[in-house]
């Protein structure tokens, strides 16, 4: 039986959670229904919060192709952000795999292994401006390739230290095993080891996605139009330009957001452990 | 199979030497030149450049502003983190849904949650301006961004929106490694919710928190996006923190050189925080 202490106990952390998720979902909720009221309802004063009709408008221009318009500019930022997500987790795990292969197997390199880690946690201010310079000398300024190189400053680094620390926990007899059979260490690497981390490559590979689409300094500064500029420069540009349509920023914040949102709702299992106790073990 | 192992790392270190290495010495080296961006590779002008910050306020008010965000912000996370944390852990009813919930604001580009509260807080048809108003806090719009004494707060507290689930993330996780036994035995031995908060629960999340908490405070220190999308550092330098200051002395001004230095110095704090990060780190481990 619950004594009147406890009642009250639990209504408390009832109403607690509601205000949680209200402090949550309320915000998120009015910039999607921004997105889709009639501009004339968002600059009247007082707000009228409801929209008096539905207008899908501004999702519709921002995701057609037209010369000139907000849906190009959009398109192509949507496609280059893409496109150096995809280009910076293809250069990662190339070299990280292998090398975070060593780390975990190899105890002995353990202070190199710091050492990039201690990397990750320095301000990407400290790499800008010799970047710029090396990046402006081989002409790259302006290009997916410029982020792609940028980008791996910080994706380099957490994906090592990630794969490492998953690797951990696939079992070094499997490969002695291997071993013995005669198998080449590529080999070995590649049908035994491969294979046994795929879930784990899956999470790491998510996660780099998830850093790429959130890089904003190294895009701001390398690059300047529709040839390389990503959705974060993009919305950014929107942010502070001179927008009198609300509703088209919170659209374009919508869509921005939209997968980003997915990829961590399927992180979820994975992001305590990933953030802390893939440090710890060190 | 020792030797040709270590051959796999050749790959990453080569590269890394190339994209950080490289740049790193090439920052520390800069950092003494007058060298200005695209132009000259400069002139070895000794301390001058750090001799400069230091007199100059505007590096006292930079730091200023960025010891005020992180000290703040990394507080309140830590405080509803922990709130929420201890919440989910009681697994009542649409536990679940929250959690999945928590995820969203963690998930969320920086720079779309910094354009979304910039909305927000837009002074002449924004939603908390016409909130309060329609409630009775205040009679008049408000321009959140725009009032020095207003805009850091404005931006922290955008901020603390979208990170402190990571801390309530954290924490229910580490909650979920106090034996239920234990809290049960403190419970039928009389202890009250408060001493079985000390005795059994905190020692156990103690150590991940610490670990959350000087991670953040390492980024909440790199702050960049959030405060260049929502103020540009304005209005009258007010929420101008030392990345906003360097990217403004180097690019804006062209000052390659002396913005170097002033990334020097901040990587010197940084530095600091690592070396507690790694502290706490070890404090883990001993536990465990």
């Amino acid at each position: 039986m619950m004594t009147t202490k406890q009642r009250i106990g639990r209504i408390a952390a009832y109403a607690a959670m509601i205000l949680v998720a209200a402090v949550i979902l309320v915000p998120l909720g009015w910039i999607v229904v921004m997105s889709i009221s009639p501009t004339v309802d968002l600059t009247t004063v007082p707000l009228p919060w409801v929209p008096s009709a539905l207008d899908f408008d501004r999702y519709e221009r921002l995701l057609t192709l037209a010369h000139n318009s907000d849906g190009e500019i959009f398109l192509y930022a949507l496609r280059n952000t893409c496109w150096v997500a995809a280009g910076t987790t293809v250069i990662a795990f190339l070299l990280a795999i292998p090398a975070a292969w060593v780390f975990s197997r190899m105890r002995h390199v353990k202070w190199l292994l710091y050492l990039i880690v201690g990397t990750y946690m320095l301000p990407p201010l400290m790499f800008v401006v010799p970047l710029y310079r090396i990046l402006s000398s081989f002409s790259l300024l302006n290009s997916p390739w410029a982020l792609m190189v940028a980008d791996s400053t910080i994706v380099l680094p957490f994906t090592t230290w990630f794969l490492k620390s998953g690797i951990d926990n696939i079992p070094v007899e499997i490969e002695e095993a291997g071993a013995i059979d005669g198998g080449k260490l590529w080999r070995i690497l590649w049908s035994i080891t491969l294979p046994l981390a795929k879930p784990l490559i899956g999470t790491t590979l998510l996660f780099s996605a998830l850093i790429v689409w959130d890089e904003f300094l190294y895009a701001i500064l390398f690059t300047s139009d529709s040839r390389a500029q990503t959705l974060t420069v993009v919305i950014a540009n929107l942010a502070s330009g001179r927008v009198s349509d609300f509703g088209l920023l919170a659209a374009a914040g919508v869509v921005a957001a939209v997968p980003p949102v997915l990829v961590g709702l399927v992180l979820q299992r994975s992001i305590v452990s990933g953030l802390t106790s893939g440090g710890v073990k060190g | 199979m020792e030797s040709r192992g270590r051959l796999l790392l050749l790959p990453l270190l080569i590269v890394l030497l190339a994209v950080i290495g490289w740049p790193l010495l090439d920052t520390f080296w800069l950092s003494f030149t007058d060298a200005r961006l695209g132009g000259e590779t400069g002139n070895f002008i000794g301390f001058d450049n750090y001799l400069h910050a230091f007199r100059a306020p505007a590096f006292r008010r930079a730091l200023f502003v960025t010891v005020m965000f992180t000290v703040c912000t990394v507080a309140a996370e830590m405080l509803f983190g922990l709130g929420v944390g201890l919440l989910l852990d009681m697994n009542l009813r649409g536990s679940k849904f929250l959690r999945g919930l928590l995820i969203v604001p963690w998930a969320l580009p920086t720079v779309v949650n910094a354009m979304c509260w910039r909305v927000i807080y837009n002074p002449d048809f924004g939603a908390l301006d016409a909130f309060l108003q329609q409630i009775g806090v205040i009679k008049a719009y408000q321009s959140w961004l725009g009032d020095p004494t207003t805009a850091l707060i404005a931006v922290g507290a955008a901020d603390v929106w979208k990170t402190f689930s990571l801390v309530a993330l954290i924490t229910l996780a580490g909650l979920q490694a106090v034996p239920r036994e234990l809290r049960e035995a403190a419970e039928i031995d009389g202890a009250g919710p408060f001493a079985r908060f000390r005795a059994v629960t905190l020692p156990v999340i103690l150590p991940p928190l610490t670990i959350a908490c000087v991670l953040r405070t390492i980024e909440a220190f790199k702050v960049f996006d959030i405060i260049w999308v929502m103020t540009h550092g304005g209005p009258l330098d007010s929420t101008k923190s030392l990345s906003i200051l360097v990217y403004q002395e180097a690019f804006s001004f062209r000052h390659a050189g002396y913005g170097a230095s002033l990334a020097m110095l901040s990587v010197a704090v940084t530095m600091m925080l690592i070396g507690a990060y790694s502290r706490a780190v070890r404090m883990q481990g001993a536990v465990r």
